[in-house]
């Protein structure tokens, strides 16, 4: 590996480029995806490659191959030059990026169990056992169970003396319910929709999900919303699940803080955002108790957004985004954070893999725990609807007006859970919902969740996040908009 | 988290391989040596049945923002994919390293996967030697564009910008591909294509209009005339108005029709049906569109673009979907189709998979009504020049969520009467197709939530816009 970032870095030097980086990367990657009793997806693959970046007459260029000979590698960097000085053609002003040292490292990330050493057939095993449990519930009309295992080899080295060898491992696994009557389709998933959680971690990760532990009761959960009420359409409390409120974070809070959206560098696809630079340290985001960072750093927990150095080679960092409800942070590299006049990037440039150019991601984007115990919020509340696992979500290329909807929602009256709800859901403006925070749950009830599908940039890149959170509760929260005739 | 819509590339195994690329390149492989290099694998391969894909590819893309390149990315990929038999289970693994040890490496892997499973009953033997339609779809004009004359193209479109002091932002990618299927029963499809997309915002303080266009060949694309347009409605929509939430006539451009009927067509795979998640459960041979709507599944229209050949090697077929408001026909994979007791149509994922088949080459029916002439017809309702972050509320309903974006109108009285803020809708897809006053000619639409396809600007009645945002 350092044999062709070498390679790279000396011809672009040797072509012009004022600046070079260059990541090597070796990707391995297992899913299995399983379906009424049978397996579906079984797929292993592995990608080598390496992505040169480079600054030449000013502007930027990237190039990538697989074809690592020497001669593969040069050609490569040379045309990573020869792209930076086309895009001079169309430039207003010269690259400047904050100052930021070189390092020299080494770093993996720890984990209990490699899930490539663990038999195939221990993991299908799995998967089916929970398959059967859910169709073993009458009604149960589909079951589905998915597991992701990737181990993520890089080197990084750039111009400025950088040499850094980082190993990822991560892995993730779910399940999901559906159930078809009448008119109308329900689906449940364990521990979370969409792929359930990833994080991380080795294979201990799915061996703690215990997924067939959980599969029956998803499934009775799945059939029972088919005869449960509508839930209403109005103005409520609600009281957000974690992983809901994870969500949350992600789509309102994790997005717009994103400095290249602020600055326009993704206004023709994933939109710009609310949060523009006259906001820092003056909006007040959301209420007093509401406390969120970015934080990469492993003593944050193994979420996907976790590592040693991002992939320009700045070291993994916790920035305060919201201090007490006072907007504080954005998410930087190198060239905004010198564009917005700081002296340093946070450290959240990454890439999906070695053909894709680095852009500002998400890390682990999480709100702080509260001190409130799960029971208490539930006994203190008098009249609230309960929201819990996603089901749907979208919200405007700024980052203001969202609408979610999850899997299954309950009345709380009385300070009491009540009655199962079908097809909840909830809308509003960002920083309204935000200020109407007035409870967060305490550590014991706090998950790192980890998002592994997050799509950004041009050609797209799909991103593992993190975002930790714990059960919350908000008021006067509009509902039942997305059901409304 | 942006839209994540399938790719129109009926594969579904590329998982951590390289993403999409194309070629023409041919700078590692020359087409034939690639053919080498499939039976090379083949004969390697010591499983009951072998297949082995192959892409290669090429694909450069030119960005900006704020007036200026911004990033300016180029790539040549490799993909080696094999899928392997062994008793009557089957897997996948996937390389894009060419060494003999690796070619050796992912044969074993893709064998160890599919010994180590259970058995696949439904499991068909792969399928032999079929015969294509051609299809022209590479085009050396798009092969050959360079760095250069993308950046002089982004140049000029800034400078639109620049001249009525606006802001542009969009991208510019051109690249090439060539693709080859072969497997051990003898079968071996090649299919090669060059593909050009212009995309671009222009912004002003408070408003904001979008335009995009793509072909396999890179003449067809007007960067100059998208710019103009999209300058146009964002000056057209400046300072815009807050209008109440409620049910309004709603005029789409195909942009926004493209996205939003994106979302229902992989409710035609037969699979779907099968495992009661379609949306047309118990709606099969029932009128629930309008007479106006009828759909094929096309990919040999002229305005279509992709393999004439589905994921195992199965010619495509010519699929009608909906007749007159009527759902006609699913698509099917083999196995599904011997499930159903169909006949397989050439839409099936490569295997294994889970999902089937789906439709990927959509053809709408189009009308003659031009935007102008719908706007002039409406005395109050909403034009729209793109949708965004679309996702699904009900899956059986087909209730969609989502928002305008880049160009949402005012129309009062048969004109346009400024711009107005964006706004949320929730939405039954099915119900908008059955509402559907005048359609414009079908034009081949790029968005940006789904697959490329053929489709024609809509009138629609009745359209539920629930909230309006802060722009």
């Amino acid at each position: 590996m350092q044999d062709w970032a070498n390679w790279a870095i000396d011809t672009a030097k040797r072509r012009g480029a004022s600046y070079a980086d260059a990541r090597v990367m070796d990707i391995r990657q297992r899913d299995i995806g399983t379906k009424n009793g049978e397996v579906g997806t079984l797929v292993e693959s592995e990608s080598l490659g390496i992505g040169i970046r480079v600054v030449a007459g000013g502007a930027w260029g990237f190039a990538s191959t697989d074809r690592l000979t020497r001669e593969g590698v040069q050609a490569c960097a040379a045309e990573a030059v020869a792209i930076a000085k086309a895009s001079a053609l169309a430039k207003r002003e010269n690259v400047s990026m904050a100052p930021e040292k070189a390092y020299v490292d080494t770093w993996q990330n720890p984990f209990l169990k490699d899930p490539f050493r663990i038999p195939v057939e221990r993991q299908i095993d799995v998967l089916l056992a929970a398959d059967q449990a859910m169709r073993r519930v009458k009604g149960v009309t589909l079951a589905e169970g998915a597991m992701s295992f990737k181990r993520i080899e890089q080197l990084f080295v750039s111009s400025i003396g950088s040499s850094i060898h980082q190993v990822k491992m991560q892995s993730g696994a779910g399940i999901g319910a559906t159930a078809f009557a009448g008119t109308e389709i329900q689906k449940r998933s364990y521990p979370n929709s969409f792929g359930g959680q990833h994080a991380l971690q080795g294979y201990e990760v799915v061996e703690a999900l215990d997924l067939p532990g959980h599969a029956e009761q998803i499934a009775e959960e799945c059939v029972a919303l088919h005869s449960a009420a509508q839930c209403p359409e109005g103005t409520s409390t609600i009281i957000l699940g974690g992983s809901q409120l994870g969500l949350q974070i992600h789509e309102s809070i994790g997005h717009p803080i994103e400095l290249d959206r602020v600055l326009g560098q993704e206004a023709n696809f994933a939109g710009m955002s609310f949060l523009t630079v006259d906001k820092l340290r003056k909006l007040k985001y959301g209420s007093d108790i509401v406390n969120v960072v970015a934080d990469a750093r492993l003593e944050h927990g193994t979420g996907l957004g976790t590592f040693a150095y991002d992939d320009e080679g700045v070291p993994a960092q916790c920035t305060p985004i919201i201090t007490n409800g006072l907007f504080t942070g954005y998410l930087s590299n190198r060239e905004t954070a010198s564009a917005i006049g700081e002296t340093r990037s946070n450290g959240t440039m990454r890439t999906e893999t070695w053909n894709r150019l680095p852009i500002i991601r998400m890390t682990n984007i999480s709100i702080l725990p509260g001190t409130w115990k799960y029971e208490d919020l539930i006994a203190d509340t008098d009249d609230a609807i309960l929201m819990e696992t996603n089901r749907s979500w979208s919200i405007d290329d700024r980052r203001y007006q969202f609408q979610f909807s999850t899997e299954i929602g309950w009345e709380i009256k009385g300070g009491k859970r009540g009655r199962m709800l079908k097809n909840p859901s909830y809308s509003g403006i960002t920083t309204e919902f935000w200020n109407s925070c007035d409870a967060v749950c305490s550590r014991d009830y706090w998950t790192l969740w980890g998002t592994p599908n997050c799509g950004k940039g041009q050609p797209m890149q799909t991103m593992g996040t993190g975002h930790g959170a714990s059960p919350s509760r908000f008021r006067n929260i509009k509902i039942g908009a997305a059901f409304a005739k | 988290m942006a839209p994540a819509m399938p790719q129109r590339k009926a594969k579904l195994s590329s998982h951590c391989a390289p993403r999409k690329s194309a070629s023409g390149a041919g700078k590692q492989f020359t087409p034939t040596e690639l053919e080498s290099l499939a039976e090379r694998i083949i004969g390697l391969s010591d499983a009951d049945q072998t297949e082995v894909e192959i892409d290669l590819g090429s694909d450069a893309l030119t960005r900006f923002a704020n007036n200026t390149i911004h990033q300016n990315v180029a790539e040549q990929t490799l993909t080696i994919s094999v899928r392997a038999v062994v008793d009557g289970r089957t897997a996948r693994a996937v390389t894009n390293k060419t060494d003999e040890e690796s070619l050796r490496r992912v044969i074993a892997a893709a064998a160890r996967l599919a010994r180590n499973q259970p058995e696949y009953p439904g499991l068909l033997p792969m399928p032999r030697r079929q015969k294509y339609q051609k299809v022209a779809r590479f085009f050396p004009a798009t092969a050959s564009v360079a760095p250069q004359d993308r950046a002089r193209a982004v140049a000029r479109v800034c400078k639109i910008a620049e001249k009525n002091k606006q802001t542009a932002a969009g991208i510019f990618t051109t690249g090439a591909s060539y693709s080859l299927l072969a497997n051990s029963e003898g079968l071996l499809a090649r299919y090669a294509e060059t593909t050009a997309e212009f995309s671009v915002t222009i912004l002003e303080e408070n408003s904001s209009g979008w335009a995009k266009s793509n072909s396999p060949d890179v003449r067809d694309l007007d960067p100059d005339a998208l710019a103009a347009s999209a300058s146009r409605k964002a000056a057209e929509s400046r300072k815009p108005r807050e209008l109440p939430p409620g049910h309004y006539t709603a005029i789409l451009e195909p942009s926004a029709v493209l996205d939003l009927v994106g979302f229902l067509f992989y409710d035609f795979a037969g699979t779907a049906v099968l495992d009661k998640r379609s949306c047309l459960n118990d709606r099969m041979g029932k009128k629930i569109f309008g007479d106006n709507i009828t759909l094929w599944d096309d990919a040999y229209h002229p305005l279509q673009t992709g393999e004439p050949y589905d994921g195992e090697g199965m010619p495509r077929q010519k699929v009608l979907l909906v007749d007159r408001g009527v759902p006609k026909n699913l698509v099917y994979s083999r196995a599904t189709a011997k499930k159903m007791k169909a006949k397989p149509t050439g839409h099936g994922f490569s295997l294994p998979n889970e999902y089937g088949e789906a439709p990927m080459n959509l053809v709408f029916a189009g009308g003659d009504k031009s935007v102008g002439e719908m706007v002039r017809s409406t005395e109050r309702g909403i034009l729209v020049t793109r949708l965004w972050y679309i996702r699904e509320v009900d899956p059986y309903e087909k209730v969609l969520t989502g928002m305008t974006r880049d160009g949402t109108f005012l129309i009062e009285n048969g004109r346009l009467a400024g711009g107005i803020r964006n706004f949320r809708f929730n939405q039954s897809v099915i119900e908008a197709l059955a509402n559907v006053e005048m359609l414009g000619p079908a034009v081949r639409a790029a968005g940006e939530e789904s697959f490329e396809m053929v489709v024609p600007a809509m009138k629609i009645r009745n359209f539920h816009f629930s909230e309006a945002t802060k722009f």
